[in-house]
């Protein structure tokens, strides 16, 4: 009985840690978050305000760049430029508690979406690249 | 009957310079983090007894000192000051150590004891109430006047024993809470359940703590200003106790409500203020709470190598 329970657990651990790698919460996001539309997006004020709110709230962990600081992640990301701003909207609401990423949900509703305006207003990290290859 | 100073009393000299050490101490810990912190902006609404579901950020340490003056009636006014320390250990687990004094008017100046609590969020997405599991061991005399939650029969009565009393008898305390936390429409309502058990066999009791509150405006401005709207948030606690279990409800307990006021100063700390008035006989008239509070960002970040970005 325990030989077959050792490797039953090994492969119930194994799945639950392929589905923890990142990027998976976006498979957690429901179909009508997924679709929510940015109230403030191409508002140049309003990314204004949501660089100030990032500068205050995430750039401690993401970096004042957003290029991700001790192994967090990047929000110029090819992963958060194809997100959607529903998406971006849930994770920020949610969070990823496990990954270490924080509920935000204290923040007011359209805080948070100045937030994603300005992670918006952010040149990918690919088009630095780019760039930078050029010149 | 109100306790005069004992000019006996030389331990309690003892006890008050130790006392000040320790401030000290602690005053100088805190200056060192402060130099070494970022900005700050805290999410957590105004309150002073009441949890809501806000977690500390993982990595972040809070350095607190909430004050509370009363002049109770038929006892000395004090001052209670307790310093805070709240350290996100990670996004769903916030563990936080207080260290409690107080300085009694025609009295002494004594440290009370400490407290050690963590919160664990029980859910890992928000929902429309979200809970968060609260457990706390606290060591404190009955000389404490922190007032940081009432539960059971806590009454106007344990304000006016004297120092030289209370602090002999100390209560070694297990305490859970079930936090219940919603945001909707940038109000936040949070309500606490409170279970306190003494551990020198003695029944269980209970409180109760209820809030509101909601920023002054919920869309920040991009220009950077420091009395605005932006950085305010207004709400009003209610708190008390439900006696213990034998005699569960409303009789001979005590209860407090007041309005609650934060200012988020951009770049620097958090102050608190709050008038809370007795609602009974049993009651203070008014306690006045005061908070100081800034948030370290990314303490641990401090013990990284400068290397790693």
């Amino acid at each position: 009985m325990k030989k077959r329970l050792i490797p039953f657990l090994i492969l119930l651990i194994g799945s639950v840690l392929l589905m923890a790698v990142d990027g998976s919460w976006l498979r957690k996001v429901p179909e009508a978050d997924r679709k929510r539309i940015n109230p403030f997006a191409g508002q140049i004020e309003a990314a204004a305000a949501g660089r100030t709110l990032f500068m205050d709230n995430c750039a401690k962990c993401h970096g004042d760049d957003a290029r991700g600081r001790h192994n967090r992640p990047s929000l110029r990301s090819e992963r958060v430029e194809h997100a959607t701003d529903g998406e971006l909207a849930w994770i920020l609401r949610n969070g990823n508690t496990w990954k270490g990423m924080p509920s935000w949900s204290s923040l007011p509703e359209p805080e948070r979406w100045q937030i994603i305006a300005y992670l918006r207003s952010l040149p990918p990290d690919g088009a630095n690249a780019a760039n930078a290859a050029q010149r | 009957m109100i306790p005069e100073r004992d000019s006996m009393a030389r331990p309690v000299h003892s006890v008050t310079r130790r006392v000040r050490l320790r401030a000290l101490f602690f005053l100088i810990i805190s200056v060192v983090c402060l130099i070494h912190a970022t900005a700050v902006r805290a999410q957590e609404p105004p309150y002073f007894v009441t949890y809501s579901q806000v977690l500390e950020e993982p990595g972040n340490l809070e350095v607190a000192i909430k004050g509370l003056t009363a002049s109770p009636k038929d006892a000395n006014a004090f001052f209670s000051p307790t310093l805070e320390l709240e350290y996100g250990a990670t996004a769903w687990w916030t563990t936080e150590v207080y260290l409690q004094g107080q300085a009694t008017e025609n009295d002494s100046t004594i440290f009370t004891g400490f407290r050690w609590e963590n919160r664990f969020r029980m859910l890992p997405t928000e929902h429309r109430i979200n809970p968060v599991l609260y457990l706390e061991y606290e060591d404190v005399n009955d000389a404490d006047k922190s007032i940081l939650e009432v539960t059971g029969h806590d009454s106007i009565a344990d304000l006016q024993t004297s120092n030289a009393e209370g602090r002999g008898d100390i209560s070694r305390t297990m305490e859970g809470k079930l936090i219940l936390s919603s945001n909707a429409k940038g109000w936040n309502f949070s309500e606490n359940f409170i279970a306190e058990k003494n551990l020198k066999n003695e029944p269980w009791e209970f409180g109760y703590a209820v809030a509101a509150s909601r920023p002054l405006t919920l869309v920040a401005s991009g220009r950077s200003c420091v009395f605005c709207r932006q950085n305010f948030s207004a709400g009003a606690e209610l708190y008390g106790g439900l006696a213990t279990v034998h005699d569960f409800g409303l009789k001979g307990t005590s209860h407090y409500a007041g309005p609650t006021v934060y200012f988020n100063l951009p770049h620097g700390p958090t102050l608190g203020f709050s008038p809370q008035f007795g609602l009974n006989d049993n009651s203070a008239g008014v306690l006045w709470r005061v908070k100081v509070s800034y948030e370290i960002q990314q303490f641990r970040d401090l013990f990284r190598g400068r290397g790693t970005r």
